[in-house]
């Protein structure tokens, strides 16, 4: 029976039903693919401009560019290094104050809140990542920032002063209150929000069963997070952190208004500095020839670290959740 | 019972748990609620000095006033309030359709193709790419060709960091909608645009409305890249938006570094604006789709 329908269908007219190819389906097909290649196009974009826009400063200072250490606007001579170890050292900075805030917010807001609560305060840490950035530098600048002078780099450098490493990493020749550090601070304050959603996402992504059973053998809630919630949820959480990372490296406007946009370097950390963003967003409107294209060289820099940095980020990220 | 009770209770520790273990614990719950409170406070901090400082400059000038000249009385934003709008609605109607067909294309079309895999991996990087970038980059193609900063360069700018939040959640909404649905659709005769133009996106519409509303949000503060795209400028604009547009963030910022007490003023009146506007976006979108 089976083999005389199967016989059957074999030879029937096979109906096959193409679509118009100059209806509105395929039509509708090719836009969403075009639309989706749009965003290929974009970052290719912007690589190419940034490369092509920094070419003129890469072909005149070669590697000079990267370890030149001055920014002479005079005599056209540009050296990136103020610049990138401002920026490198800003996020150095933002990541060790923000990463444990981050993820102690992460644990509170998934371990230990009473349910009533958690609703709101993670509403509020979400909040706090929409505060577009431009408020955070001009709360920094008019409200920490004299704070921070007072009761933070006068003390700190009257008890530094004169002292092997400490003092010249932590003491401030004019203690205003703008520099490094106060951008490392404002920044972490700007990623913890960032990366605190993302690490409760991954924590609550955990099966309960996993922690249960840890709090069943009698584990304290330190040893259900250290031994059982990190390691589960590890990479990713680097993944998150990297993400933070990519955002500190690359945040304007608040590191613009607090750190001073010095163009030398200094080895305190309290000294006014400048980092790439800022560089590019208080120079760029008077800029002129080789003065553009090295700040274009600059943002070219700031690019390809993000991007490497962001690229981790994703894979780490999407490899855990996966599973 | 009464024995237990009558047990001096210094000397019986309770349970077996050692110290260490304890001290730990008591330690990371302190942590980890100090941390939570700093980053509430932190919010809160931010906004009562918006409330406070910029509340005082609100008034019926700001709404009905251009921005006054360095030094001088007076004057509001209005300028800048309807460049900003402009600019900001302009951005996300370039991205929209751009960014509704690419999520749509990753989610109803690119299942498990290289090309999908690639566009949604090249997507995140987009969606957390320095803003300031994004603006060098339209200098570099829409306003050092035509010679000059336009109104278009800055809202495209605007486009390009709103396109990667939209892609996002239409692509995430749209996974939602259950299979069954569109296989009903075909069930019907209805060729792949039509399901997904009937069916798929009208089951996610309030998704897709939220990833719009999150991306206005998201962009409707930003200033680094408005500063050479669209730059600034203190009158009233043209509408064919060429030349500099006068836009909230960029002239916040120009006015909070000034050293006029009127133009400091004004600063924290719109950045009391521009906040309230973004939290209460964000608040909306949230809660239009926890309705749901």
């Amino acid at each position: 029976m089976v083999a005389v329908y199967e016989r059957s269908y074999q030879n029937a007219t096979k109906v096959t039903r193409k679509a118009n190819p100059f209806g509105f389906d395929p039509i509708f097909a090719a836009l969403s693919k075009a639309a989706a290649i749009t965003v290929l196009v974009l970052l290719a974009g912007i690589m190419a401009s940034m490369i092509y826009g920094g070419w003129p400063a890469f072909r005149e200072f070669g590697l000079g560019f990267l370890t030149g250490t001055q920014w002479d606007t005079m005599n056209d001579k540009y050296g990136g290094l103020p610049a990138i170890v401002g920026t490198l050292s800003t996020a150095l900075i933002a990541m060790v104050i923000g990463v444990p805030l981050s993820i102690g917010t992460a644990i509170y807001l998934t371990q230990l809140a009473p349910a009533w609560f958690k609703r709101p305060v993670g509403t509020a840490v979400e909040l706090l990542a929409a505060v577009p950035s431009i408020i955070y530098g001009m709360w920094g600048l008019f409200v920490f920032v004299p704070l921070f002078a007072a009761y933070f780099q006068v003390p700190v450098s009257q008890v530094v002063e004169g002292m092997p490493i400490v003092g010249t990493i932590l003491y401030a020749r004019s203690p205003s209150g703008l520099g490094i550090l106060s951008a490392g601070i404002i920044l972490a304050f700007m990623i913890v929000p960032f990366i605190a959603s993302l690490t409760r996402d991954m924590l609550d992504q955990i099966p309960t069963v996993l922690r249960e059973s840890a709090y069943g053998v009698g584990c304290t809630t330190w040893e259900v997070v250290r031994h059982v919630l990190l390691p589960q949820a590890g990479v990713s959480i680097v993944g998150a952190i990297m993400l933070g990372l990519g955002r500190a490296l690359g945040e304007t406007m608040a590191v613009t208004f607090v750190i001073g946009n010095a163009n030398r370097l200094s080895p305190s950390i309290m000294d006014p500095g400048s980092t790439i963003a800022s560089r590019i967003a208080s120079e760029f409107n008077e800029a002129l020839g080789m003065q553009m294209n090295a700040l274009i060289g600059l943002g070219c820099v700031l690019f390809f670290v993000t991007f490497v940095v962001l690229v981790i980020a994703r894979i780490l990220v999407s490899r855990v959740k996966q599973y | 019972m009464s024995d237990a009770n009558a047990a001096p209770q210094g000397k019986i520790k309770w349970g077996r748990v050692r110290q260490s273990r304890r001290i730990s614990d008591k330690l990371l719950r302190v942590f980890a609620t100090t941390s939570t409170m700093l980053a509430v406070f932190v919010l809160f901090w931010i906004l009562g000095m918006l409330i406070w400082k910029g509340g005082q400059g609100i008034s019926v000038d700001l709404f009905t006033k251009i921005t006054p000249g360095p030094g001088s009385q007076g004057g509001g934003l209005l300028n800048a309030i309807v460049g900003s709008i402009v600019l900001t609605f302009l951005g996300i109607a370039i991205a929209t359709p751009i960014g509704v067909m690419a999520g749509t294309y990753l989610a109803e079309y690119g299942k498990g193709s290289k090309l999908a895999d690639l566009v949604r991996f090249i997507n995140d990087i987009l969606l957390s790419a320095p803003s300031i970038l994004i603006g060098l980059f339209v200098y570099v193609i829409l306003v050092m060709p035509f010679q000059g900063y336009s109104g278009w360069a800055g809202s495209v700018a605007l486009a390009i960091i709103a396109l990667p939040v939209i892609v996002r959640t239409t692509e995430d909404m749209l996974r939602l909608v259950p299979n069954s649905l569109r296989e009903a659709g075909a069930a019907l005769g209805a060729p792949p645009s039509i399901v997904i133009r009937q069916i798929s996106w009208r089951a996610a519409k309030a998704g897709i409305v939220t990833g719009i509303l999150l991306a206005l949000a998201r962009i409707a503060g930003e200033t680094a890249p408005l500063l050479f795209t669209a730059l600034n400028n203190s009158f009233w604009f043209n509408w064919n938006l060429t030349g500099g547009i006068s836009n909230l963030p960029v002239t916040i910022y120009a006015f909070a570094s000034a050293p006029y007490d009127n133009w400091q003023q004004l600063a924290w009146a719109g950045a009391l604006l521009i906040t309230g506007a973004i939290l209460a976006l964000s608040i909306g979108a949230r809660s239009l789709l926890n309705r749901k």
